[in-house]
């Protein structure tokens, strides 16, 4: 029998409701396998075993009752640690919030628990979910489980980046720790991170998913979305996490399509756009090959191939730059040492002495980088060479895709410009590292559901990944686009075990 | 024009005056969180973990509020705009727990209104003036620091942290501290009677930016200071006469005004400069990004039309022309909406309990109200609302002396004994015996006894001394206890006199 | 336009966040690389080109006016409000005292 840890979440569900194993059972081995992993890899800034088992508990009891089960009854999750979880520490992955114990669940979480899942524990990720490696968390760099070959039958010791900034979530979900794990994508930090481990995610329309107790990033931007193993995995998770929440004013009021129920991979009558503005001068080679494998499968799925144009994608990057940073700014000035998370309070000092000590202690280099760009391109006389050019820039970005929706149903293009680099390889320079999510960003500016599928493995033998765009709200198109790639993809390769 | 004038040692300067009011705007919960806005609740306790921006959580509008600010300003003749949204202001200080407030500055609201202040001599308005209203703009209250309970500590309580504001701009178009004053009440009245704002100007819910600055007469704008939350129409009298005398002294010693907040001290009657808000200069407006734009169907801004009363300056004209009231009563009845409304009713349960037409009561209501019920409830230190008696009870009594139950100066006792007892005008005409007596063979022989116990006066009355009537008129209804019917008390000493 | 130390300060000031000189130094030649990058959007038309107001067009819900509709936003929660809090004092947040 397979190992249980190596069941998709559709798997585990439906062996759990069929009383092939318990729910207990599952959780008990992911649990061992999360502890087996947590030293080298990092991936969790707190587990929360006790929480996995019991929902489990309550699960096998429903169906012992012959209760009916939720969606996902006896399915344990990841949840990366910027979804607030009461009772149990959320952080952000940084200092300014270590200890900080919310007294209330995210709405995506808790409809997660309500479908029946459970959860491993808090997934780390970059601070604030600002970065592209997971090397921004307070708490520790994750350490992708993928190696490179050394070109004698093992491994290269280098460790690698498991992308970001969803990255612990990335590196659970490829090492096998975790069946699934919630993401957030703010400029890639979902679809960046799958390519890099190998794995599916996808980042719905913007208001798909209440933002209600998710730990701002760019209020504008920030969508949560789900990462797992495969395509249909990500439509039963993505099914149980969207839907309209009165809390959040930017949750779109629209019913939650069956999209799992809808998959197909067949894409005849559909149109799939090639954008040539993503071929950028110098692209990775084996990434070019890459696309053009997937321009391949989606015409053997029936799909017609067409060249698009969306003039405005070099600008999406400064533009993300300065709109991203603007809203970070704000957002985070909320932690300020007053109502929770560190208060840092040299002798004497008064309350703006408080604040500037606190955000000071509390912050990383990235995130006081940011707030810094933020309150920059906000402050009096530079907002509108900044600010309001760069909204004006987003507008055309958004029309762009408008466009070029008029040819095409779906857009397909690279995830990201390399697979994954080493640790250190990049944290140097702030703005090669944001170069990471340029082929991302452009979807995130303009609202637009997005999803990246493992496409096979570069010549280094790390893992590439495929990326759809969708038009607003459809979801479905992205997911069967996906799943034809993921069928003639055959992606079958999987980390080696080093830990 | 105002001819307030400041004269200074070098001559003559005018005060340019623009107010900024932040009104509460009336509603059960707060602009983006559903806790409670009463006041005076134990410190924290209506603070939801919206109010207390606890990581994640997100601002939904309260539509009531945003009713309110329409109504209010279709009430001072302003432009509604459809499309607005709302900006975050950036600061940082311990109350206000975002880091921001919400507000707005690029698409406020309500635009361009106006409202109108009267002539009001003795107060130093020569002519009624119109004041500009440049918009409204919806906002969030912030909350409030203590700083006497602790030796070290100020303390934090978010219970107004997040409360639905107005900040009503007004045009700089005030020029003296009385047409300020006399704008300021207006607002208040206007607001009262729309009910966006209960105008409770010590709880906090009605406050004054006093923005001024002093010029020569016919020169362009001075610099201004802004003086914050002015509680007070006398404080903001009080803040401007004191501002525009600083700024002209500045000015006169050749130093310079500095545009800056500053803060009015009651007990001094003065303005100091606020250095704590010193930096707080670069907000760092944006458009807030968790909240999408406001559109406003035509049916809805409709709506708040329809739903307006008669504001003051109708009600004002109607009570004169249709009533047929004086511009004095007119005006006093119409300053307040509870005034209003308790006259309104008077009236028509007086003109029921009649059979007459409202407009045959009115007046007489209207001249009892000012003169006998304000004086005796003055005297009792009360105000019209909190009168013991309500319009039901007056109405009664007026209606007594209306068919003649009573005289007018029995009346006067009968309200006296009313106040003092809670009972009704019926029940202590009947107890005291207070009856207007229209009995003739009563007054015939009070009068018949009037005039035999004063037959030297009566002589002197027939002399030509017809001064004297009234004394004899005096005495037989002291006789009669004030009862007699003060015509058949006329019509009998007339013929007794022949 | 680039930023000098000068700006790098009262920037940092602004934001509430404490720097050291040699913070500064390092920030200066960083924020003006990031600077300039994002500078190139100078270089687009954006003649009669609204600025974005909302991703997926849509507009602002109504709330109703009712208190504690949902408990999750409603008041009467100082417990949870508190339960967090570096210096918790008689029921409010304590913070070094502040002179107006
Ligand atoms: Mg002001
Ligand atoms: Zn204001």
């Amino acid at each position: 029998m397979t190992a249980l840890t190596d069941l998709t979440v559709t798997a585990l569900r439906d062996g759990v409701a069929q009383g092939e194993f318990t729910a207990t059972e599952v959780a008990t081995a992911f649990n061992a396998a999360v502890a087996e992993a947590q030293g080298a890899l990092n991936a969790f800034i707190v587990t929360t075993p006790e929480k996995a088992l019991d929902a489990a508990a309550r699960v096998d009891a429903d169906r012992a009752a012959g209760k009916p089960l939720g969606k996902l009854a006896g399915v344990p999750i990841g949840m990366k640690d910027l979804f607030a979880t009461q009772g149990t520490q959320t952080t952000a992955a940084s200092h300014i919030l270590e200890g900080f114990v919310p007294q209330y669940e995210s709405t995506v979480s808790q409809k997660l628990w309500d479908a029946g899942a459970g959860m491993l524990g808090k997934l780390n990720l970059d601070q604030f979910a600002m970065g592209s490696s997971n090397e921004t968390s307070a708490f520790g760099n994750v350490i992708s489980p993928w190696r490179r070959p050394d070109g004698q039958g093992g491994l290269d010791t280098a460790a690698l980046a498991p992308g970001g900034s969803s990255g612990g979530s990335s590196a659970a979900v490829a090492a096998r720790i975790v069946p699934a794990a919630t993401g957030t994508d703010t400029g890639g930090s979902i679809r960046q991170p799958a390519a890099f481990t190998g794995i599916s995610g996808i980042k719905p329309t913007y208001g798909r998913c209440s933002r209600w107790g998710i730990v701002a990033f760019a209020s504008s931007l920030d969508q949560a979305g789900p990462m797992a193993r495969d395509v249909a995995d990500c439509a039963l998770l993505l099914e149980t996490m969207a839907g309209f929440d009165p809390k959040d004013s930017t949750s779109l009021n629209l019913p939650v399509p069956d999209w799992s129920a809808a998959l197909s991979a067949d894409l005849r009558g559909k149109k799939v756009g090639i954008p040539r503005e993503y071929r950028i001068e110098g692209l990775n080679a084996d990434v070019a090959k890459s696309w053009d494998d997937g321009i391949a499968w989606l015409k053997d799925a029936g799909a017609e191939v067409v060249d698009v144009s969306l003039p405005h994608t070099k600008y999406a990057l400064p533009t993300y730059y300065i709109i991203a940073p603007a809203e970070a700014s704000s957002n985070l000035a909320r932690y300020d040492g007053v109502r929770y998370g560190l208060r840092d309070l040299p002798d004497h000092a008064g309350l703006q002495d408080m604040y500037a000590a606190t955000r000071a202690a509390g912050f990383g280099a990235e995130v006081k980088r940011r707030i810094l760009i933020g309150t920059y391109v906000l402050s009096a006389g530079f907002y509108d060479a900044y600010y309001t050019q760069a909204q004006k820039v987003r507008t055309l970005i958004a029309r762009d895709f408008t466009e070029a929706f008029a040819q095409c149903d779906v857009i397909l293009t690279p995830t990201a410009p390399s697979s994954a680099f080493a640790l250190g390889e990049k944290s140097a320079d702030p703005l090669e590292m944001y170069l990471n999510d340029v082929f991302s960003v452009p979807a995130s500016l303009a609202g637009l559901p997005a999803m990246s599928v493992p496409a096979g493995l570069d010549s280094t033998g790390l893992p590439l990944g495929l990326h759809l765009i969708g038009k607003p709200f459809d979801e479905q198109g992205v997911l069967n686009a996906g799943l034809a790639l993921e069928q003639r993809a055959a992606f079958t390769a999987r980390p080696k075990k080093w830990w | 024009m105002s001819s307030y004038r400041i004269h200074g040692a070098t001559g003559e300067w005018e005060v340019v005056i623009g107010l900024e009011v932040h009104a509460q705007i009336t509603t059960q919960a707060k602009l983006f969180s559903g806790s409670a806005t009463a006041f005076g609740a134990e410190p924290n306790t209506q603070v939801s973990l919206v109010d207390a921006a606890m990581p994640g959580m997100l601002p939904v509008l309260n539509g009531e509020c945003i009713r309110q600010a329409v109504r209010t300003g279709i009430a001072i003749n302003a432009q509604i705009n459809a499309w607005s949204r709302f900006d975050r202001k950036n600061y940082f200080y311990a109350d206000l727990p975002q880091g921001y407030q919400i507000s707005q500055l690029y698409h406020p609201l309500v635009g361009e209104g106006y409202l109108d202040i009267e002539a009001d001599e003795k107060a130093g308005i020569p002519v009624a003036k119109r004041i500009g209203v440049e918009r409204i703009h919806v906002e969030q209250d912030a909350g409030k620091l203590m700083h006497d309970q602790h030796p070290t500590m100020s303390y934090v309580d978010l219970n107004r942290s997040g409360v639905a504001l107005m900040e009503i701009v007004s045009r700089p178009d005030m020029t003296s501290p009385a047409e300020a004053g006399a704008y300021l009440s207006k607002l208040r009245t206007i607001l009262r009677y729309v009910g966006s704002c209960d105008g409770n100007m010590d709880q906090g819910s009605m406050r004054a930016d006093v923005n001024v600055s002093v010029r020569r007469p016919g020169e362009p704008l001075g610099t201004r200071t802004e003086t914050k939350n002015v509680n007070s129409v006398r404080f903001v009298m009080a803040a401007i006469e004191h501002e525009a005398n600083r700024q002209v002294d500045v000015l006169e010693a050749g130093g310079k005004i500095v545009q800056e907040t500053r803060l009015f001290d009651p007990d001094t009657g003065t303005t100091r400069s606020m250095r704590s808000k010193e930096d707080a200069h670069d907000y760092r407006y944006f458009p807030d990004p968790d909240l999408l734009p406001l559109v406003l169907e035509a049916a809805f801004i409709e709506e708040c039309r329809q739903s307006l009363p008669e504001l003051p300056d109708a009600k004002r004209a109607r009570y004169e022309q249709a009533l047929g009231l004086s511009a004095y009563n007119a005006a006093v009845l119409t300053a307040d909406v509870e005034t209003a409304r308790w006259f309104e009713r008077l009236v028509a349960l007086t003109a029921s309990k009649q059979g007459k037409a409202e407009a045959d009561v009115a007046k007489q209501a209207a001249n009892w109200l000012t003169s006998e019920l304000f004086g005796a409830l003055n005297k009792l230190g009360k105000g019209l609302l909190d009168s013991p008696i309500g319009p039901e009870a007056a109405a009664e009594l007026l209606a007594l002396v209306g068919n003649a139950t009573i005289s007018g100066s029995i009346a006067k006792q009968v309200l006296e004994k009313m106040l003092e007892t809670g009972d009704g005008a019926g029940e202590i005409v009947e107890r005291e015996g207070l009856k207007q007596t229209t009995d003739t063979g009563a007054i015939e022989a009070a009068a018949d006894a009037v005039l035999a116990a004063n037959a030297d006066k009566v002589e002197q009355y027939k002399g030509g001394k017809e001064a004297l009537f009234g004394f004899f008129v005096g005495q037989t209804m002291k006789a009669l206890q004030g009862k007699g019917n003060p015509q058949l008390v006329n019509q009998v000493l007339k013929a007794k006199l022949g | 336009m680039s930023v000098d130390t000068a700006t790098v300060a009262k920037i940092a000031s602004l934001a509430r966040i404490k720097v050291t000189e040699a913070d500064l130094e390092a920030m200066v030649p960083e924020l003006n690389g990031i600077l300039a990058w994002v500078e190139q959007l100078g270089e687009v038309d954006v003649t009669g080109v609204e600025p974005m107001t909302a991703v997926i067009p849509n507009t602002l819900r109504l709330r109703e006016d009712v208190v504690n509709a949902d408990p999750l936003t409603g008041g009467d929660v100082r417990d949870k409000v508190l339960a967090n809090a570096p210096a918790p004092e008689h029921g409010f947040f304590g913070v070094p005292k502040v002179i107006e």
